[in-house]
């Protein structure tokens, strides 16, 4: 049952893969995407996992809705009605790919994994809770740094105007940033 | 505790009776368009349901179909995938370890939903209503989430069977009101409704609401008001004790209080005024994320400072 | 279900992210590949915390941690293409060749 369905979701996965990179519309390569992800996440479900699961599908969705504004903001021919085509050596990077492909599976079926040390808890939540509290701390500590840095130099980068400018720029097109 | 699985479709009728009741509540305190006196009016959802069936679809130049299907049909499964969490009287289908997050992640998921159904249309109107509703989510999504975080907290949980239990003495909306307003103005949001309606606002000939006709608009409308009737559900598993009251059985104090809050989220279509969705984001950035916050502090401190 | 498996799935999501973020020329598109590809390690960080050391949390703070990262890449990402638009008008990967000095 558990085969099925992680064969299912894989196939799914991997299939909304490909068809971001297929579709003509932005508008349904994001989505695809985003279908991608939620099947991921339910994969991470079936591991029992359920908070990793239920929260890489809340904020991939989350990152799909804002990305689709971005997609259709920058690219040419949004919607895709009047198809064009936006790949650059095609043939070559199918080959890296695929050979990266062949590498990475090589490598998962000849390498000689541990055996399994410990149990999954009776309540994975809560022992990550612990880990990202206690002992992990410090991670979380230098993520929280790290996402406030990303958070202003976001905005100084993408931001039309410096502290000085004035509020409303008259201008579409200004100097960028500071 | 939960049920098994056959229970999914009860649950599904369910709610679809709170859906129904809200639709016929929002058509009896509709008295600006004309059709007589409240006997009349109670009926009206019925004969809107069938007039929309027997429509016929319109459809409009180079539409993205699939998207457009997508996003009328999607707020009535996210509505049905958020009831299956929601216990009433003590018990749900389902009662997942992390069901506030599961909560959270379906209405998350509305962003993508409601956009596709004012894109799909391949309309200007729906595009923008689309648009705005982006917006006006990224200005609730983070007041909602701490508003979620706060009953999460004070019952040591994200286990709503265990929140449920917790409030056995003091309901959270004693500890935690703001959370609880909070908590109801952004179900308004995320069902595009009464407020924040902005995404269906009038000036864009009703915005992502514009395009879809038939069978669709009936699915989009039915979606609406179950998403109204979740977030009436989720609030009083959170904030008003779920099933505890004195005589009656659980279950049915559970229904009452859904009702309850249904019928407040449902009257406040026509008691407030639309915001626009650019004023929405600095009030919820500037005013609402720091009072959830504070409340937040209030609450953990209520809740482990004696400890 | 097999860790094998798992990587696998791993390994193919990986596979399709390279290419896209390799073949396409809009650099929103290169982002979706990118985001594709971290899609893989968040597969393979949830796999070998489960198959291999259950007991502790360090493979679900792994994932977190990835999940991190992928919003810091999404936020920068679309950052630097805003400036590149503001500043040059472009928003293809060919036409922002400066970048490479």
């Amino acid at each position: 049952m558990r085969l099925v369905a992680f064969l299912a979701l894989s196939l799914a996965a991997v299939g909304a893969g490909i068809a971001v990179f297929v579709v003509d519309s932005m508008a349904r390569a994001t989505v695809a995407l985003a279908a991608s992800f939620v099947a991921v996440g339910a994969v991470i479900l079936l591991l029992d996992a359920p908070y990793l699961g239920v929260i890489t599908i809340l904020m991939m969705l989350m990152e799909m809705a804002v990305m689709v504004v971005f997609m259709i903001m920058y690219m040419m021919n949004p919607a895709g009605l009047m198809p064009m085509s936006m790949v650059h050596n095609k043939r070559g990077a199918r080959a890296i790919s695929i050979g990266m492909f062949g590498l990475l599976a090589a490598g998962v079926v000849m390498t000689p994994w541990p055996q399994r040390r410990g149990r999954v808890p009776a309540d994975p939540t809560h022992a990550l809770g612990e880990a990202i509290m206690g002992s992990k701390m410090l991670v979380m500590i230098a993520v929280s740094a790290v996402l406030f840095a990303t958070i202003v130099s976001a905005l100084v980068l993408a931001t039309g105007r410096g502290r000085y400018d004035p509020p409303e720029p008259a201008a579409p097109t200004g100097e960028a940033g500071s | 505790m939960s049920y098994p699985v056959w229970t999914v479709p009860v649950a599904a009728v369910v709610l679809m009776s709170f859906t129904a009741t809200a639709a016929v509540l929002d058509a009896v305190l509709d008295s600006a368009r004309r059709g007589g006196g409240w006997r009349e009016r109670v009926g009206r959802p019925v004969w809107e349901a069938a007039r929309l069936l027997r429509q016929r679809r319109r459809t409009t130049v180079a539409p993205d179909a699939l998207l457009w299907r997508l996003g009328t049909s999607g707020p009535l499964v996210v509505a049905l995938l958020m009831a299956v969490v929601i216990p009433l009287g003590g018990r749900a289908v389902t009662d997942p370890v992390v069901g506030v997050v599961w909560f959270n992640a379906f209405d998350v998921a509305l962003w993508l939903l409601w956009w596709c159904a004012g894109w799909g249309a391949n309309s200007v109107y729906g595009l923008v209503g689309g648009y705005r509703f982006v917006a006006q989510a990224l200005a609730y999504e983070l007041p909602l989430m701490f508003a979620l975080t706060a009953p999460a907290v004070a019952a040591g949980s994200l286990r709503l069977s265990e929140v449920v239990a917790a409030q056995d003495r003091v309901w959270f909306v004693v500890w935690a009101p703001v959370a609880f307003l909070v908590f109801l103005l952004a179900v308004t949001g995320f069902s595009v409704w009464g407020p924040l309606s902005y995404p269906a606002g009038w000036d864009v000939a009703a915005g992502v609401l514009a395009e879809p006709s038939g069978v669709d608009r009936l699915l989009l409308l039915t979606g609406r008001y179950a998403l109204l009737a979740a977030g009436a559900g989720m609030a009083t598993a959170l904030f008003l004790g779920g099933g505890a009251g004195p005589l009656l059985p659980g279950w049915l104090w559970s229904g009452l209080k859904i009702l309850a809050v249904l019928a407040v989220l449902v009257a406040m279509r026509r008691r407030l005024p639309i915001l626009r969705a650019d004023r929405v984001m600095k009030r919820a950035w500037l005013v609402l994320l720091p009072l959830t916050l504070v409340q937040l502090l209030v609450v953990s401190v209520l809740t482990y400072g004696g400890s | 279900m097999t860790l094998e498996m798992c990587l696998l799935l791993a390994a193919a999501l990986f596979s399709v992210g390279l290419y896209g973020a390799l073949s396409q020329q809009a650099v929103v598109m290169v982002m979706m590949g990118l985001e594709l590809m971290i899609n893989g390690l968040v597969v393979a960080g949830a796999a070998f915390w489960y198959f291999l050391s259950p007991a502790r949390a360090d493979g679900q703070v792994l994932v977190l941690v990835v999940l991190a990262a992928m919003t810091v890449e999404m936020a920068m990402g679309f950052a630097v293409t805003t400036l590149l638009f503001r500043a040059k008008d472009v928003d293809m990967t060919d036409m922002a060749g400066e970048l490479r000095r």
